[in-house]
């Protein structure tokens, strides 16, 4: 039975719509991910499972339940917003047993929870503090501590690392990662930033316009993009238009005006893609560079001018053309990093390609 | 001069122009008053200079002032409480609704406009013999003879509410309007019920305003003078009126400094205690 389960649910806010029909089947104890640009539509499905908005169509279950007609308090989830939404005027302590209030815990049993939630989050000795004496990563914990002290069926998280500084950022996603599998709740994440998808999820779902583009494991994502926006949204990705001339034994064959012939397996295409103009998606850290007389390493090569380099310590950004195709490419730094105007050897295996259907500009 | 220095005495520029008005339109004639509360109202007319206490042993001992004095505090308390109860649930629409606030305190803001006489006297055209009520009540059959509605205690607090609803509403609003709405949605989603959350965050959150608008409320209506002269009776006077009664008819202007200080003194420490127990300090410190 599934933790979550939407069927083709559809937001409507008047003429617009903000979430297109969709469906969706969480399973009992993962980490989900809504991922996707601002406006995208992640935030209101979120609403919706949470009860604060209610879907135009479709239906939405917890555990099994029917829940399109229960009140927000009553289906038991836990919330955490990117502002934190504590409550100024209680304790920290306070806050944490909030919930507990409404759900009949005997007194002595709503202090212990609330002091093994707080050491749950590793913040043990701040139950007589207000929210606004603790630092924004503080708060962050305690909005935890109060939405997970509830035992929830499943815990929401809208953006809840947007409003951190970049390092403590990244020590709260490894914090909140570490809890979830303690405590082994069913997770649904809202997030924009690609990198906090890949490193928590154990799913993510795309999103893009109001429509989910891709669902899958991060690295199932990030290798195999199911559509352009997809490939363009999760790190940088060289797009470019080719020709299909061939597809047999498991193999397809394409072909763009300076590049060598490549051969991809079929399984790097996109399902019913034949002869014709396809789109080829190579990620830009799987184009190599190399200097022009470097030997043959049984990889796919092609002459390419470095036209700018943006350098970044460990690695750097290259902007190269090859005949008419501008192409951008990751690399390690080995000694010193490719100079502009340097003419390079570009390595890349046809395997690392895949191919997506052209799509029609709407 | 160093920058410290010039710093330091940045402030103090700033705040001449406001420190000369207050000075000279309100310490200064102050000062007159308590003067002249001292002096004495000499039967042939001019007033006697020197230090008497006897204007303020007939303020504080007549029962006809003390009484005077508690039906004006009492009316004035009727009206806040009057105010708050009608302009709570009027403040919160306004500030949790979307698209038209600035529509909704536009209208809110709308009887400024006019006078507040004008809006005072607007009550007669409405409650009086020949009003607008009576004249529809007779219309419908109701009542045959025009009933009496205006000038008893009821439509003095009635033109009170009217007057000082708005201040209310505008102070409830700023403190609802700086709540965040994602604490209700926290609430809701921690089991409270939406009427639990309101009692437990939205309530608390906003008392500031509340009791700042109560304060403003409570304070205007002990002050006020032209409501019950056009909407009371002649028992309906309240502690301004016998300000002017002995100021502008009596023209005993010695007693009228005694009385109208009397009111001042009394209104500062009701503030005062005000302050000190309904714990704004306190209040003020868990908002941060």
């Amino acid at each position: 039975m599934s933790a979550v389960s939407l069927t083709q649910i559809v937001k409507r806010f008047g003429n617009f719509t903000a979430v297109y029909p969709m469906s969706l089947e969480i399973s009992e104890g993962s980490f989900v991910t809504l991922l996707g640009p601002s406006g995208c539509g992640k935030t209101t499905t979120l609403r919706m499972i949470a009860g604060l908005l209610d879907p135009t169509e479709g239906e939405i279950a917890i555990k099994g339940k029917r829940v399109n007609d229960v009140p927000i308090h009553k289906r038991n989830l836990g919330l955490v917003f990117q502002n934190y939404a504590l409550f100024p005027h209680k304790t920290v302590a306070e806050n944490v047993a909030f919930g507990l209030n409404y759900r009949n815990t005997a007194k002595a049993d709503v202090t212990r929870k609330v002091a093994e939630a707080l050491d749950l989050v590793q913040l043990p000795d701040l139950g007589a503090r207000y929210p606004k004496e603790l630092s924004g990563g503080q708060q962050q914990r305690i909005a935890l501590a109060r939405a997970i002290v509830i035992e929830p069926d499943v815990l929401l998280l809208d953006e809840p690392l947007s409003a951190l500084d970049a390092n403590l950022r990244e020590d709260m996603r490894v914090e909140l990662k570490r809890i979830q599998q303690r405590i082994g709740v069913t997770t649904v994440f809202v997030t924009h930033d690609q990198t906090e998808a890949l490193a928590m999820s154990d799913q993510i779902i795309v999103m893009s316009k109001g429509r989910v583009e891709q669902v899958g494991a991060p690295e199932d994502v990030y290798n195999s993009p199911a559509t352009e926006f997809v490939a363009q949204f999760l790190g940088a990705s060289n797009l470019l238009t080719a020709q299909c001339t061939d597809v047999s034994g498991g193999e397809m064959a394409l072909e763009l005006p300076g590049f060598p012939k490549i051969v991809i397996p079929r399984e790097r295409a996109a399902d019913g893609l034949g002869p014709g103009p396809v789109r080829l998606v190579i990620r830009a850290e799987k184009l190599h560079l190399k200097p022009l007389d470097a030997a043959d390493d049984g990889r796919l090569s092609v002459e390419a001018i470095v036209e700018n380099v943006d350098y970044q310590g460990q690695s750097a950004r290259y902007f190269l053309r090859v005949g008419a195709h501008q192409l951008q490419a990751i690399n390690m730094i080995e000694d010193h990093p490719f100079a502009t105007g340097a003419k390079v050897s570009l390595r890349f295996r046809a395997r690392d390609c895949a191919a997506l259907p052209v799509e029609s500009k709407p | 001069m160093s920058i410290e220095q010039r710093e330091a005495r940045q402030p103090w520029i700033l705040l001449t122009p406001a420190l000369t008005a207050v000075t000279l339109l309100l310490i200064v004639p102050l000062m007159f008053i308590v003067v002249y509360s001292f002096w004495l109202k000499s039967a042939a007319g001019a007033d006697t200079p020197g230090f008497f206490l006897d204007n303020w042993q007939e303020a504080l001992t007549d029962s006809f002032y003390r009484d005077i004095l508690l039906n004006t505090l009492k009316i004035a308390a009727i009206t806040t409480l009057a105010c708050a109860l009608l302009g709570y649930p009027a403040a919160y629409f306004i500030s949790r609704s979307k698209g038209n606030k600035l529509i909704l305190l536009v209208l809110l803001m709308l009887p400024f406009w006019i006078s507040y006489i004008i809006r005072t006297m607007s009550w007669i055209n409405i409650l009086g013999v020949s009003g607008a009520l009576n004249s529809a009540m007779i219309w419908l059959g109701i009542i045959n003879e025009p009933i009496q509605m205006l000038y008893n205690q009821t439509t003095v607090i009635l033109g009170l509410v009217h007057f000082l609803l708005p201040f209310m509403v505008l102070n409830i609003f700023v403190s609802l309007d700086g709540i965040d709405t994602n604490l209700e949605d926290a609430a809701s989603s921690l089991g409270a019920t939406r009427w639990q959350g309101f009692l437990q965050v939205t309530l608390p959150l906003s008392l500031p305003g509340l009791a700042a608008g109560g304060l403003l409320c409570f304070v205007l209506a002990a002050g006020t003078y032209i409501t019950p002269v056009i909407l009371g009776g002649p028992r309906d006077a309240m502690f301004a009126n016998l300000v002017y009664e002995a100021i502008i008819r009596q023209l005993d202007w010695p007693l009228g400094s005694a009385l109208s200080l009397l009111l001042l003194i009394v209104l500062g420490v009701l503030v005062l205690i005000y302050n000190r127990y309904l714990g704004m300090a306190q209040l003020a410190k868990g908002l941060g």
